[in-house]
């Protein structure tokens, strides 16, 4: 061990998530990610449509398996998601900091917020059916009840900045209401979204409920519209013009398409849910 | 010995028909500027019962500004005067309940018991259950301060003319909207009798504005910058076009689509009771209903049994004048729908599918279809996979619960489905599979003013009735 060079650090491959696996883009594509200097930091995958229709079969697959667990087990794995990000703070707020040029302090606070989010969305899994389900009072001899059920497959389209809270905001609601989902991350700023991505692969989420995918918005907009098998899309991270492109797109299989304001609503839960309505008669 | 039914028609004589009907705008019959019109019939009879203004886009835009006037008023009224109002619409028809019910029949062609115990009373139930919660939107789960859009854009379909024009009205006037509604172009006759209920109950002027027209009418409805928010029931293929045409405006939309219900048979289900059920679901309204149980699941260790009972029940079921009160399969609405649904039910038989039809008599004038089922139906056949909107039912049998799970959401749509079987778990279970808003357990074709109807997938976007329903007319709600 005469050797005395400086150790030089092991960096990331940043890379997409799709069905609990970390592939790079079947494209071979990557894009170049620099930091607030415009100094270069990583090469992240530019996901293509056939990564987005990768993502979508795994969606699929995990949906009725996500969907119809308990919401009290759902609740705990996205209290479990909070757990292994306080762990990994650090890891985000360099991330932010590098990307967004925020100071540390603005960093740690998104980082923070994003795990409070989720901690607070955690809390909806199992209480959302009772606040918003109903018991219709029918004027008849009928049992009748309707309750809100997931959705099925979701694309989300996070916002710019803030990189890593703008995601959560857009998933946790997604999850906790029983979908399965496709997110596309920040294009400008997706280093924080695949370390999530890594926090969610040991968070005991099945693989297949969430799939992070890195690149170009405008490019994976048209396609995840024209998409049959989506079912719904959270368009707050695209531009006035793709959204509605998305929407005439849509339209194919009726998609339900969404653009929020609040961060913290259950409305933003139940965007993405059905109501059910079940109707018994009462006799003997 | 036979019995035979004489026959028991309701008189006409309570309906007085217009020879011409105006547009209702801004609280006055008026005129459309082009003059034009088209005529309405019997599709019992195909005798021409009146002559209806046809509003163009000039019309509309009169409509609309009406509508805005009329939103100043309505919108800034005491919530609890609102509430009156609506109480007062729905008094009034229940007054005129046998009128409705007469020019109902005679518009549409569905027989008067339906329209007298199923069409008339909810339409006016819808009128009161709204009405309660024009003072209590605080509470509808939409947040403290919950909004009206403004004015909102209806069109509707011809199956359930004055009880589509009740689950669009009652709500959006509840929450404080003003509307422009368009009725189906073949069944416009008993709107325009609820304009005059609007009139003596002494609604405020603009607050319901009603205009008659086609498809170019619906589009310029649609099309309109001042319409915040369409609401529109009818078939998943125009829903799109909608869906389409309000992207990147903003707008609120609802859809009330199309449907390819499933009604499941399990093998302990009470045989009897089924029976009745299928009938129900298949054969209510000829089948011109999005939520008809047009796809029969049974267990296929049951289906002889019950597809013979099923067969010997439709032979009872009675086809004939609408306005008679024994009938229970009345015309189909139009001749436009019937070619649709022979051409379907001809493409049953092309691709291999066995056709029953009861030999009823076919009276001689007007439109008419048989109550048929199609048996050896595979899923690949267009009577499984096509919404046939007529008496005509697909029987498909399944081996195991889940390959009845499978078989009911192998369809783009997911409005309704039926579940029959004795055990209360197994109810639960199905209903937590199915794909579909509306699930009726050991019943079908049930509705109620207080319960949410609308569907998943391409059976449209949101809800009508109940709590759900309400929150879709008010603004930033979910």
């Amino acid at each position: 061990m005469a050797n005395s060079s400086p150790r030089l650090d092991v960096k990331k491959t940043y890379k997409l998530f799709i069905g609990g696996a970390f592939p790079r883009s079947e494209s071979g594509r990557t894009y170049e990610v620099k930091n607030s200097e415009g100094l270069f930091i990583a090469n992240p995958s530019l996901a293509s449509r056939k990564d987005l229709r990768d993502s979508v079969v795994a969606a699929r697959a995990a949906q009725d398996g996500w969907g119809s667990a308990t919401a009290f087990n759902r609740g705990q794995i996205l209290y479990r998601i909070a757990e292994m990000m306080e762990g990994r703070t650090s890891q985000f707020v360099d991330e932010i900091v590098a990307l967004e040029g925020v100071t540390q302090t603005a960093a740690k606070k998104q980082v923070e917020d994003a795990v409070d989010l989720w901690v607070w969305y955690s809390g909806w899994c199992d209480k959302i059916g009772a606040i918003y389900g109903s018991t219709n009072a029918v004027s008849g001899s009928f049992y009748n009840f309707t309750i809100p059920e997931s959705l099925g497959v979701v694309a989300t389209f996070a916002p710019t900045k803030p990189s890593l809270l703008g995601l959560v905001q857009a998933i946790a609601p997604v999850l906790a209401g029983g979908n399965t989902l496709i997110a596309i991350a920040s294009e400008k700023y997706p280093l924080p979204a695949i370390t999530l991505s890594e926090v969610i692969g040991t968070s005991d989420v099945p693989r297949g409920v969430v799939n992070i995918l890195t690149g170009s918005s405008a490019e994976l907009a048209p396609w995840v519209g024209s998409h049959m098998d989506i079912d719904g899309v959270d368009a707050s991270g695209l531009t006035a013009s793709q959204e509605k492109n998305l929407r005439v797109a849509g339209a194919d299989n009726l998609k339900r398409i969404f653009r929020f304001k609040e961060s913290q609503s259950p409305a933003r839960v139940l965007a993405f849910m059905e109501n059910k309505t079940v109707w018994h008669p009462i006799g003997v | 010995m036979t019995f035979e039914y004489s026959s028991a028609p309701e008189s006409k004589a309570i309906v007085k028909i217009n020879s011409l009907y105006k547009l209702y705008i801004g609280g006055k019959f008026i005129a459309p500027k082009s003059g034009k019109s088209f005529i309405t019939i019997n599709p019992a009879t195909e005798e021409v019962l009146a002559k209806v203004a046809y509003a163009e886009k000039s019309d509309v835009d009169r409509a609309v500004k009406a509508a805005q006037a009329g939103l100043k008023i309505w919108s800034k009224m005491a919530p609890a005067e609102r509430g009156k109002y609506l109480y007062r619409i729905a008094r009034i028809m229940q007054e005129r309940a046998r009128e409705f019910a007469v020019l109902e029949t005679l518009d549409n062609g569905k027989p008067i018991r339906e329209t007298r115990d199923v069409d008339i009373p909810l339409a006016a139930a819808h009128f009161f259950y709204h009405a309660g919660w024009a003072d209590k939107l605080e509470h509808a789960g939409v947040g403290t301060n919950p909004k009206p859009y403004g004015v909102v854009g209806q069109i509707i379909p011809w199956n359930f003319p004055l009880l589509m024009l009740a689950w669009k009205i009652a709500p959006a006037l509840a929450t404080g909207n003003t509307v422009v509604l368009k009725p189906a172009e073949t069944t416009p006759l008993t709107a325009m009798l609820f304009a005059e209920v609007c009139e003596q109950a002494e609604l405020p002027a603009g607050v319901v504005n009603i205009v008659t027209g086609d498809g170019a009418t619906g589009a310029a409805i649609v099309n309109h910058p001042d319409i915040s928010k369409i609401a529109f029931t009818g078939s998943t293929d125009v829903g799109k076009l909608i869906a389409r045409s309000v992207a990147g405006t903003g707008k609120g939309l609802t859809l009330e689509l199309g449907g390819k219900g499933a009604n499941i048979v399990f093998e302990d289900a009470p045989v009897d009771e089924t029976v009745e059920g299928i009938v129900s679901g298949i054969f209510f309204n000829q089948g011109h209903v999005c939520c008809a149980g047009s796809r029969l699941l049974v267990q296929e260790n049951i289906q002889e049994e019950l597809l013979e009972k099923l067969k010997r029940r439709m032979a009872l079921i009675r086809l004939g004048d609408p306005l008679d009160k024994n009938t229970d399969i009345g015309a189909i609405n139009s001749r436009e729908q019937l070619t649709k649904i022979t051409e379907l039910a001809n493409s049953g038989d092309e691709e291999g599918a066995l056709r029953f039809s009861t030999d009823c008599v076919i009276p001689s004038k007007g439109f008419w279809f048989a109550p048929t089922i199609f048996t050896g139906v595979t899923q690949a056949h267009r009577i499984a996979t096509e919404e046939i909107f007529g008496p005509v039912l697909s029987v498909i049998s399944f081996r195991t619960p889940q390959e009845a799970i499978e078989k009911a959401n192998n369809t783009p749509y997911g409005l309704s489905a039926g579940i029959w079987t004795d055990k209360g778990s197994r109810i639960l279970w199905t209903a937590k599979h199915l794909r579909a808003g509306v699930i009726w357990a050991n019943t079908f074709n049930k509705f109620d003013p207080a319960s949410p109807f609308g569907g998943y997938k391409e059976s449209g976007w949101g809800r009508e009735g109940g709590r759900h329903g309400l929150s879709a007319y008010l603004k930033g709600a979910k």
